[in-house]
């Protein structure tokens, strides 16, 4: 094998690079490419493969083609509201405002939506919004999205980079000068030259243990951001989805859309009471049904309140965490989901296709029979790299970020619907913006050192050198899984932080160790060896931050500070890395302007 | 309920390769990309295999389960002949680059080649009214997963190298039958479709249609449909016969 300064790299020049091919980075992507940039769209799987093609619900955007009353100011509120009132004002505001755009665009582009009788875009009910506001196809929204962002970029002959890893970004002074990556199917290096880079890699569930994240979900951006000198935002809100698969033990953590009670499906513990009735705190007393009788009413009455297991995730997986805690729980962990008994298998079949098929085949329950087992799983980050909310710029010139990788959006928890819609406004916002900064840039372009290229290689081939003795890095993912998901789980305590803070500098020391067998030919061992890396990273980010937050919000509780704490309603726990190491501090958060404020404070109805 | 399963797993890469047998332990519940993980992880950390969602949804675990083209993730253990090795090879169709991985960048040329969507001059602008009974029949060909398992099977390039510059596959027949069959698409592919793209190469054995884990009807849905469009530009056999048969049947769009 030659040194890492014997390889001659393949070398690429583009205005714009975008890593990762999902939801945010096609659509990055696509907007680079239509404002005049020579754009670049790299992938660590098959074009059409990323995360955004499990994405089951649907769109949130405020469209009023079922409910007239809808509007951008109540999914502004909504979203706000739903995310704890953490949420970067601005971010909400432009998601709220574009979504509808970025959904009639892709139906431009040739995304056939469910339709309602009279002809316009279907939506649907979720959780956390006021009126049924999600554009949907059954449940497989996602797979729809990324197709004709696919087909869109595919058809505009943008440059895709398949099966590629970045793993380190260049720099030039303080700029973005480029990327450093290799071919996962040869394991021969890559050099772009970008005076712009996008960072749509989306999330970090990987770490976890249960989790309905695939093994991309390293964090590889919010790690390659870190590193760069970017800044990091409330990196502790990590979404627990109260509905993941429990059974049989292979499927744990597979999600069960929200989809299924949005569309009549109720939670039940072991003793069939609709639990969630217990749950309904103070924030959302007044527009949550306090009755089953209500509650049913509401699927077709918005003039009823919203059930409660539809209240936002967090609230719901909390509720659920604490049945089977008290010992209500179904036999396998978890508690009940009931479609069955509450709506035509026709309906179900029509409505929830692939969790249909999902179930029959994977754990041969027939939901349109029998109610599903089902308890929560790591499925999202609310944190993420620090951005300008207009132009997605993180602190370091010339990185970008959008999607689950970039932070603010979202708040201390993320409504369901509302990814799809992110990745669509700020995927477009980011590669405008990327375009036009490396277009003002002009003859001034930062340049690749080679010297830079050569550290990235070595650290790279690292792991061929050691001594075969060592941990293999699937052993050492798996402890990460186990520390992650026993003691930065759902609910937290300081002394469990700081235990796994402990472990992960263990782990860390493992990591840098393990050895990997063969070749650099296709080789998932070494692949896993330099997520790693990031993983152990972004993990220490998350529990440090956890720590750092003394209250409980959204998607961060803590057994030890089980209240929302006024103080901590105005701070946003900021992450950067001091010369090599995890550092946090806390940062005030924007407040909205007194027009946007009013619409938080109006009552539901 | 654990137990020992053997594995015939192929490695090697285009100079070629072998079987090599793994013993694993399996658990109730499990799929075969369930103990393929454990063979990465005790015993062959650097086994080539593609994978995303595990749940699918992605289509990217495509291989050969004793000899059938299927998803790894939705393949049960339990569905397989019990006591007996579970063998798993690449996908036969496509160049192997190692062990389950292969290059399946045929399918991405095929799809550059695939002329878009483009609106109607009468309905130019998005948001379209459409009726969902008039695009349900595209979107049963939009659940594709691009899991290239039809592309695999289908014996037109299983074992022809010489037609794949010609032969797009069923994959793509269906996307240029779900373009045909969107209500408010504007463009004419049909002749495309059957002079380069090879609609007419198919002799409708349905292979891909039993091998299609999104349980799209290939054949009957997209094929003969499409032959049965493309009729007034070129003579296709299939279509005379099929064609009688189906004549009377609901016949909508261009």
């Amino acid at each position: 094998m030659p040194a890492a300064d014997q390889e001659t790299y393949e070398r690429h020049s583009y205005d714009v690079v975008v890593i990762g091919a999902g939801g945010a980075g096609l659509r990055a992507a696509i907007a680079a490419h239509e404002s005049g940039a020579r754009t670049a769209l790299i992938c660590k799987s098959l074009l059409g493969k990323a995360h955004t093609v499990m994405a089951e619900g649907g769109i949130a955007a405020a469209m009023a083609n079922l409910w007239p009353e809808d509007n951008w100011q109540v999914h502004f509120r909504d979203t706000m509201r739903g995310g704890k009132l953490l949420n970067h004002w601005r971010m909400a505001e432009l998601h709220a405002k574009e979504a509808p755009d970025r959904v009639y665009e892709l139906e431009q582009w040739g995304a056939l939506f469910d339709r309602t009788p009279d002809g316009k875009i279907s939506q649907r009910d979720f959780g956390g919004h006021r009126y049924a506001r999600l554009a949907h196809v059954g449940d497989r929204t996602g797979l729809e999205m990324i197709r004709t962002l696919q087909q869109r970029a595919v058809s505009l002959g943008i440059d895709v980079f398949m099966e590629l890893t970045v793993t380190e970004l260049l720099k030039d002074g303080g700029k973005v000068s480029g990327a450093f990556g290799y071919w996962r199917e040869s394991g021969r290096f890559v050099v772009f030259e970008a005076p712009a880079i996008v960072l749509a890699t989306g999330g970090i569930g990987k770490s976890w243990r249960v989790t309905s994240n695939s093994w991309e979900y390293t964090g590889d951006g919010h790690a390659l951001a870190l590193r760069a000198g970017a800044t990091l935002l409330n990196m502790e809100f990590v979404q627990f989805h109260p509905t993941g698969m429990v059974w049989p033990p292979a499927v744990r953590g597979l999600l069960v859309t929200e989809s299924v009670r949005g569309d009549g499906g109720a939670l039940l513990n072991s003793e069939g009471k609709r639990f969630m009735f217990d749950y309904i705190p103070e924030f959302f007393k007044a527009e949550t049904a306090d009755s089953p009788e209500e509650a049913d009413r509401w699927y077709t009455d918005k003039r009823n309140r919203r059930p409660p297991d539809l209240l936002p995730r967090d609230e719901v997986a909390r509720a659920i965490n604490n049945e089977v805690k008290s010992g209500r729980g179904s036999p396998h962990g978890g508690v009940f989901l009931d479609i069955a008994s509450r709506r035509s298998p026709e309906f179900i079949k029509k409505r929830l296709p692939s969790m249909y098929q999902q179930f029959m085949e994977l754990a041969g329950v027939d939901i349109t029979k029998e109610p599903m087992e089902i308890a929560p799983t790591c499925h999202y980050v609310m944190g993420g790299v620090e951005v300008d909310p207009d132009s997605q710029m993180s602190v370091v010139p010339g990185l970008f970020a959008a999607g689950e990788v970039a932070g603010g959006m979202h708040g201390a928890n993320r409504l369901g619907g509302n990814s799809l819609s992110d990745l669509l406004v700020f995927g477009k916002r980011a590669g405008e913006h990327a375009a036009e900064y490396g277009a003002a840039l002009a003859g001034g372009r930062p340049k690749v050192s080679t010297a830079s290229a050569h550290d990235a290689a070595e650290i790279a081939l690292a792991p061929f050198a050691h001594d075969q003795g060592h941990d293999n890095p699937y052993s050492v993912h798996q402890e990460l899984q186990a520390v992650m998901q026993d003691l930065v789980g759902i609910i937290r305590t300081e002394h469990e932080l700081r235990l796994a803070l402990d472990r992960l500098v263990e782990l860390r020391a493992k990591a840098a160790a393990v050895a990997v067998e063969g070749n650099r030919q296709y080789n998932p061992g070494w692949h896993l060896a330099l997520d790693l890396r990031n993983m152990l990273v972004v993990s220490e980010s998350v529990a440090r931050a956890a720590l750092e937050r003394q209250e409980s919000r959204g998607g961060h509780t803590r057994d030890d500070f089980p209240m929302s704490d006024p103080y901590w309603a105005t701070q946003n726990v900021v992450v950067e890395l001091k010369e090599g190491t995890v550092s946090v501090r806390r940062q005030p958060l924007p407040q909205p302007p007194a027009e946007l404020a009013k619409l938080l404070e109006e009552e539901a109805h | 309920m654990s137990y020992q399963l053997v594995l015939r797993i192929w490695r090697g890469d285009s100079s070629g390769g072998d079987f090599v047998h793994y013993e694993v332990p399996a658990d109730e519940g499990e799929v075969v990309l369930d103990v393929v993980h454990k063979t990465q992880a005790l015993f062959a950390g650097d086994l080539a295999v593609r994978w995303n969602c595990k749940a699918g949804k992605c289509g990217s675990c495509s291989a050969e389960i004793n000899g059938v083209p299927r998803l790894m993730c939705m393949t049960k253990l339990s569905s397989l002949p019990a006591g007996r090795a579970v063998t798993i090879t690449p996908l036969r169709t496509f160049p192997v680059i190692k062990d389950l991985v292969t290059d399946v960048s045929f399918n991405y040329e095929k799809a550059r080649q695939v002329p878009a969507f483009s609106a109607q001059p009468d309905q130019p602008v998005a948001p379209f009214t459409m009726y969902q009974e008039d695009v349900e029949r595209s979107q049963e060909f939009r659940k594709c997963i691009e899991c290239w398992l039809c592309q695999d099977t289908c014996h037109v390039i299983r074992d022809h190298e010489e037609n794949k510059p010609h032969f797009a596959g069923p994959r793509f027949f269906i996307r240029y039958a779900e373009l045909d069959m969107h209500p408010n698409d504007g463009l004419d592919r049909k002749k495309l479709l059957q002079e380069t793209q090879g609609l007419g190469y198919c002799n409708i054995t349905k292979c891909c249609t039993e091998v299609c884990p999104e349980h799209i009807k290939i054949t009957d849905n997209a094929i003969i449909a499409m032959k049965e469009r493309v009729v007034d530009v070129k003579y296709d056999p299939v279509v005379k016969f099929f064609g009688r048969r189906r004549a009377g049947r609901e016949k909508r769009g261009s």
